[in-house]
This record gives C-alpha cells, sequence and structure tokens, in this order.
C-alpha cells in the first residue's frame, strides 16, 4: 500500500509528457486522411503509387498513400510495427495477391503501365520486381540451382554456358561469389545466415529485374553480416532502384536517398534521407526517430 | 463368503488407508508449523500408507489365487482309495477332472461314483476354510500395513520420492508388458517357422517355383506330393501391391497436393477428415466391393475386348487396395507438404514462378522425404493387408505378371494353411509361420527404412 502510493506521487523527469493515445485521437479526428509531409513525387519515376488503399476484409491496413519510386535510388520505408510499410511493399509486386482476404485499391505504375490491370501477368511482373524477405529462405536445393532457378524457370536460356555465366555473373553481384565459387553444388542451406541472405539476393538479380524490394533484410543477421549487406545494396543502387523496409533508423540512414515514415497506415513524411533525420519536420516523425515511440 | 469379495475389501481397505495416512500427515505437521513442514504433500502420505497396504495384499491374493488348485489337489490326493492312486498318468488326471467338474456343479462324465464325490465335497469344504485362512491372513496384513506406517508417519520421511519411485516401476512394468508381448509373438512365429526349415529347407522355399501345399495326409493318397517354394506367392505379392501402387500413389500424392496448396483452407478443413474416413472403412468392406464390383465389371470389360480374364484377377484386388490406401498416402503428405515453411513457396514466387512450378520445383522435393516415407507405410500396410485379397484375388499360386490372372498373395496363403482341421505338425501348417517370419520381415525393413527417411525429414525444419 505505502509503496504503491509513493510511486504515484513519484514523478519520473526522464518521461516526456507526450500524451501519444490523445494526440492520435486528435490528428484522426481533424482528417480521415493525413496529409503527408514532404513531397512524394519524382519527375522521372521507376513506380509511382496514386491513392493506394489495401485492405485486409474489413481491415484498413494502409490509407490512400501517394509515392514514387525513383530509379537508382535506395528509398526506405520506416515506422513502428503495423504502421502498412511491409504491406505497401507487398503490394509493388503484388505478393499480396497471396494473402486471402487482401484487396488493394488504386493505382500503382511500373514504367507507366497499370500493375493492377486485369490484363497485367503477375509472372513477369514479378520478374522484373525482385523480393528479398526478412528471413534468409534458400530453397533446400544446390547454391546452383537457387541462383539458376529464376533463368531456367522463365527460360531465359537453355544452353548449360550461359546459365553457368548468369549464376556466376549474380554471384558476384552480391559479392557471394568468392566464398562460394568452389561449392557450388552444396546446398545453399548450409551457408551461414548472412551467406543466404546474399545468396536470395542473387537469387533475385539473376533474373535482371528493374527494382528490388527488401522487407527488413538485415533483421535475422549479424552486425557484420548486416554491413556486408549494406555494402551490397550502396551497390546494386547503380543497377536497380531498391525499395528497403528497415527498423533500423541507422540503416535506413546509411544506405538511403530517401526515407518515408509511415504511421498507422498512413504515410506522414517522405523526403531526403539526411533531412528526414536531421530535421524532421512532423512531430510524429521526429518522435520516432528521436525513439520516443515505436 | 468373504473370500469371493476380497479384492474389493482390499481396495476399499486401501482408501481407508489413504484418509488414515494423510490424516495423520497434517496431524503430525500440526504441532511444528502446519503442512510447508512436511517433507511431502499430506496426499503423498496417503498414497504411501495405500500403496503399503494395498500392494503386498494383493500379491498375496493373487499368489493364492494361482496356488489354491494346486495345494487343494495334493491334499484330496492323500484320502483318494489306493486303486486310483495306482492308475496310470493320463487316467488318473480323468479323475482329478471328474472332481473338479464335480466341484463347479457340472455333470460327471461317468455315472455317479461316490468316491468322486466324497472326494469334491472334501475339495470344497478345503476350499472354504482356506479361503477363510487366506482373507484373515490378508486382512491382518494390511492393518498391520497401515499401523506401522502410521506409526512411521513424521515430518522427514520422505513420502513423495517413494510414490513417484513405486509410480516409476508401474509405469515400467506396463511398458515393459507391451514389449514382452511383441517379442513373445515375434519368438512364436519364429521358432514355428525354424520348425518348417527343418523339413524344407531354406533354400527351396525362397527359390523354388513351385507352390502346392496341399500334403498326403494318408501315405496312400494321390495327388499330394506337396511343394513350397514360395517365389509364386512373393510374385502375386508384389504384383498386387504394385498395381496398388500404381493407383494410391498418383491420386493421393495429387489431392494432397490440391488440399495442401490450392484448395481453400476451408474446404481443406472439411475435405481432409473426410479423405481420413475411407481409412476407417473395415477392409472386408473394400473385399466384397473388390469381389461383387470390380472384379466382374474388370472381367465383362476383358470379355469385350476378347481378353482372357479370370473371374478374380490381380488387377481388381490391387484397384481396391489402391483405394484403400489412397487416405495413407494423401493424409501422410499432406502433413509434409503443409509443413514446408510458407518463406520458400514466397520466394518462389516473388521470382515470378507460377504457383504449378513452385510445387512442383520447391515445395513437393523439400517435402519429397516425408512423402517418400508416407508411401512406404503405405505400402507396408498393403503388403500386410489380408481380407481384399482373400476375397478378390483367389487362391491358386500362379507365377505371373499378367495382372488379369489369378494370383495369390502371401496373406492369403497364411489365412488357406490355417482354415479347417490340420495338424500342427505338418509342413502345410508351418508353412504359414515361415510366411509369417517373412512378411514380418518385410515389413519391419519398410517401416523401419520409412521411419528413417521421416525422421531426416523432421531434422530438417526443426
Amino acid at each position: 500500500m505505502e509503496l504503491t502510493s509513493q510511486l504515484a506521487n513519484q514523478s519520473f523527469p526522464t518521461l516526456p509528457t507526450y500524451d501519444f493515445a490523445a494526440s492520435l485521437e486528435q490528428t484522426e479526428a481533424q482528417s480521415a486522411v493525413r496529409q503527408t509531409v514532404g513531397n512524394p513525387f519524382l519527375d522521372n519515376p521507376r513506380m509511382t503509387c496514386r491513392d493506394v488503399a489495401v485492405f485486409y476484409g474489413e481491415k484498413q491496413a494502409i490509407r490512400h498513400i501517394n509515392i514514387d519510386v525513383g530509379c537508382n535510388e535506395v528509398l526506405a520505408m520506416i515506422g513502428p510495427s503495423g504502421c502498412g510499410k511491409s504491406t505497401l511493399l507487398r503490394c509493388l509486386n503484388r505478393m499480396n495477391d497471396t494473402v486471402p482476404g487482401c484487396r488493394v485499391e488504386g493505382e500503382i505504375r511500373l514504367d507507366g503501365e497499370n500493375i493492377y490491370d486485369p490484363s497485367v501477368d503477375v509472372v513477369p511482373l514479378r520478374a522484373r520486381v525482385g523480393m528479398v524477405f526478412q528471413k534468409p529462405n534458400p530453397f533446400p536445393k544446390s547454391i546452383f540451382d537457387n541462383v539458376a532457378y529464376g533463368p531456367k524457370i522463365h527460360g531465359f536460356t537453355t544452353d548449360k554456358a550461359e546459365l553457368a555465366d548468369i549464376v556466376e555473373t549474380s554471384l558476384i553481384k552480391a559479392g557471394l561469389w568468392e566464398e562460394v565459387k568452389d561449392r557450388l553444388q552444396e546446398p545453399g542451406t548450409g551457408l551461414s545466415g548472412g551467406q543466404q541472405q546474399r545468396l536470395c539476393i542473387a537469387r533475385a538479380i539473376a533474373v535482371s529485374p528493374e527494382v528490388i524490394l527488401m522487407d527488413e533484410p538485415c533483421s535475422a543477421l549479424d552486425p557484420i553480416a548486416t554491413a556486408k549487406i549494406e555494402e551490397l545494396i550502396a551497390e546494386l543502387r547503380e543497377q536497380f532502384s531498391i525499395v528497403i523496409v528497415t527498423h533500423a533508423m541507422q540503416q535506413a540512414s546509411r544506405v538511403s536517398q530517401r526515407t518515408a515514415y509511415f504511421h498507422l497506415g498512413d504515410l506522414i513524411e517522405v523526403g531526403p534521407t539526411e533531412r528526414i533525420f536531421t530535421n524532421p519536420r512532423h512531430r510524429l516523425t521526429e518522435d520516432y526517430i528521436t525513439g520516443r515511440f515505436g | 463368503m468373504i473370500y469371493s469379495y476380497l479384492p474389493f475389501i482390499i481396495l476399499l481397505l486401501g482408501a481407508c488407508a489413504y484418509f488414515i495416512g494423510s490424516a495423520k500427515a497434517v496431524a503430525v505437521s500440526g504441532g511444528s508449523g502446519g503442512i510447508r513442514s512436511l517433507h511431502s504433500l499430506p496426499s503423498h502420505y496417503g498414497a504411501l500408507t495405500a500403496l503399503c497396504c494395498v500392494l503386498p495384499a494383493l500379491m498375496v491374493y493373487a499368489l493364492w489365487q494361482i496356488a489354491e488348485p494346486m495345494v487343494l489337489t495334493s491334499m484330496i490326493k492323500k484320502g483318494l482309495p489306493a486303486a486310483m492312486l495306482q492308475l496310470s498318468a493320463n487316467e488318473f488326471s480323468l479323475v482329478l477332472n471328474d472332481i473338479r467338474n464335480a466341484v463347479a456343479g457340472n455333470s460327471l462324465s461317468g455315472s455317479g461314483d461316490t468316491v468322486i464325490l466324497a472326494a469334491a465335497q472334501r475339495y470344497m469344504a478345503l476350499q472354504a476354510t482356506a479361503g477363510k485362512i487366506a482373507s484373515a491372513v490378508i486382512l491382518v496384513m494390511m492393518i498391520a500395513a497401515v499401523l506401522i506406517m502410521y506409526s512411521r508417519i513424521h515430518i522427514h520421511l520422505r513420502a513423495r520420492n517413494i510414490v513417484e519411485g513405486l509410480i516409476r516401476i508401474s509405469i515400467i512394468l506396463c511398458s515393459a508388458v507391451a514389449i514382452f508381448t511383441t517379442i513373445g509373438i515375434v519368438l512364436s512365429v519364429l521358432f514355428e517357422a525354424i520348425r518348417f526349415f527343418k523339413i524344407i529347407p531354406l533354400q527351396d522355399f525362397l527359390l523354388g517355383l513351385d507352390w502346392s501345399p496341399q500334403t498326403a495326409i494318408r501315405t496312400d493318397q494321390v495327388g499330394s506330393s506337396g511343394a513350397f517354394g514360395a517365389v509364386p506367392i512373393f510374385v502375386g505379392t508384389i504384383l498386387i501391391a504394385l498395381i496398388a501402387m500404381v493407383v494410391a500413389i498418383p491420386i493421393g500424392l495429387l489431392s494432397a497436393i490440391y488440399l495442401s496448396e490450392y484448395a481453400h483452407p476451408r474446404f481443406r478443413e472439411i475435405a481432409k477428415p473426410l479423405l481420413e474416413i475411407l481409412a476407417g472403412i473395415p477392409t472386408v468392406v473394400y473385399g466384397f466391393f473388390a469381389a461383387l464390383t470390380v472384379a466382374p465389371f474388370i472381367r465383362d470389360i476383358g470379355t469385350s475386348l476378347h481378353l482372357e480374364v479370370s473371374s478374380e484377377s490381380a488387377l481388381a484386388a490391387g484397384l481396391v487396395m489402391g483405394v484403400m490406401i489412397i487416405p495413407f498416402v494423401s493424409s501422410l503428405s499432406e502433413d509434409v507438404l503443409h509443413a514446408v515453411p510458407q518463406s520458400l513457396r514466397d520466394g518462389s514466387l516473388a521470382l515470378g514462378a507460377t504457383q504449378y512450378e513452385t510445387v512442383k520445383n520447391v515445395v513437393v522435393p523439400a517435402a519429397l522425404p516425408g512423402i517418400v516415407g508416407g508411401i512406404l507405410l503405405a505400402v507396408s500396410r498393403a503388403i500386410g493387408e489380408t481380407m481384399i485379397v482373400v476375397m478378390a484375388a483367389g487362391l491358386s499360386a500362379n507365377l505371373t505378371f499378367n495382372p488379369l490372372k489369378t494370383v495369390t498373395t502371401v496373406t492369403v496363403q497364411i489365412v488357406t494353411l490355417l482354415v479347417g482341421d490340420q495338424e500342427f505338425d505338418s509342413p502345410k501348417t508351418l508353412a504359414a509361420f515361415a510366411l509369417g517370419l517373412i512378411l514380418f520381415f518385410f515389413t519391419l525393413c519398410l517401416n523401419i527404412i520409412a521411419i528413417r527417411v521421416v525422421q531426416k525429414y523432421r531434422e530438417q525444419y526443426e
């Protein structure tokens, strides 16, 4: 009894007097759709999202989002868990199609073509927009077959030497060639976690996509493997557009050119990474990147 | 009287002992700081008291149940007339049987012999006295046990450890029963088979091409030479199992793939149990179906195509057996397919693979060891299956791979060899044990391989 009353009377100077729930109600009351701070549009975009809303059954996961993905840039999507950043990412190559009850509204264009148009086939779309997942997921096949999988199913080549060439180039680009060139026939699942993730990146590169989506690609890796992947992302930017979802704000600031901050299904703020991290304009962005919540 | 209710009385006293023990434990703990000062819970003390009281009593009771007839019979023998004691062993056992029958109240085999009736009355009197003595001994033992335990219970008695130990021992005994029964079955088959192989050499049995197990009972009988070459039987078994596999593997595997990869989850929840119901249909029902529907159907089709089809064909039996094992293949395969991580499917789909390419190139190869394990289990089930083949496949041991002919299987032959009046030391009946041994060995190997394969698969994802 005494102890609890002491606790109740004690003030905690280290905690901010910020009432998160109240601010949320207030902003939601102001408008159903929050205005994005910063300019989400680009002059020469690779992909464009216009008024994109995603529903899982009755529940709305993201609301009316506009954002562009530029050529040869790394766009980082950050935000607290459940903010809809992974949902948006999975819309970009229609991986959400496999989720029962998922419905996408609005328009997502890749090189001007609406990827949700009924006439669009997801198979070539996913070859153009590759994806790397949170947990490394090499197939239980040899290292060679893991990388050769995409080119084979898309019929890029029937020539063995040419296929070997594609595999080698992809592994070199993924920075894995030197480590595995003598054991290409060993199972991909036998590699270390970081190597497995680079194998998955090589697998995605092998089908020569235009955009690579990365869903928290380093969250299952140790710092050294993470550093290698980040280095790799910087190199890959020269050839591909990359969209990366990450929980590590340090990582976002290291690898990306632009950063988008999501909050409860809304795109709150988007802008050049440096500006977002040094001078955020929206209070929610500031609270998140300074570590007050999330 | 009390003797016939003794088991109930023992259990009742045991229950009392439980309450006495736990009450005493609570009582001794009262003086020294409550139940917490006890080494174990009061229920442990109660259980210990009850066990100490009941277990020895039950043991004595069981021993007496076994020993009573022997002891009483030997006592009765002394009172019988000298003339009877000089009878031969066989005749004397008949006399004892008469006495026992008289005791049980059945009519006597001969005329009411006064000597036997007198002996039976003496037997009953002895039995009553012995029952009273045994009851008294057991009850005294139990009460003594409760009293001893009652005086022994104090706060430092490690009742919990003792009770846990006793429970452990009883559990080990129960599992030992299962293991020793299995060993007993194997050994009984093995010894009979060895007797068979003393008459018919092993190589003749395993490599002989002719099977006609009718042996002559009388020496002047004709046409019953007895040939024990098991190859036609093994070939028949393998032929039927192969046909069953040809039916079950594609249908079972593809329905598993449909349920796991394509079907709506709600459909899967309904369809999978329905498919498993197929496994619950008694095989004798499948047998009817094979013999009365499928076999005539195949014969009719065959005759319309001018093929020679016997009315009992390997094809009919194999087809129906295949239907029977579909649920094994599909249910086990569906489980392993479902266990393939979703991340692998996502990885493949994200590379632009179609659903079928994903299933063919990623999901099925990842699940393959488990699928193979499931199929091997189904095969061993098919080989050991009896009823369908008895009813639909026929009895004549033809050495043929033609599925339209009559063939026979190991299990069918075992049944036919042992049905009817048989001498149990002729090669004909002993051959059944030899066949059984080979069959057991074969399915055992298949099961071991299947379990190994499934285990290896499990290690991959856990």
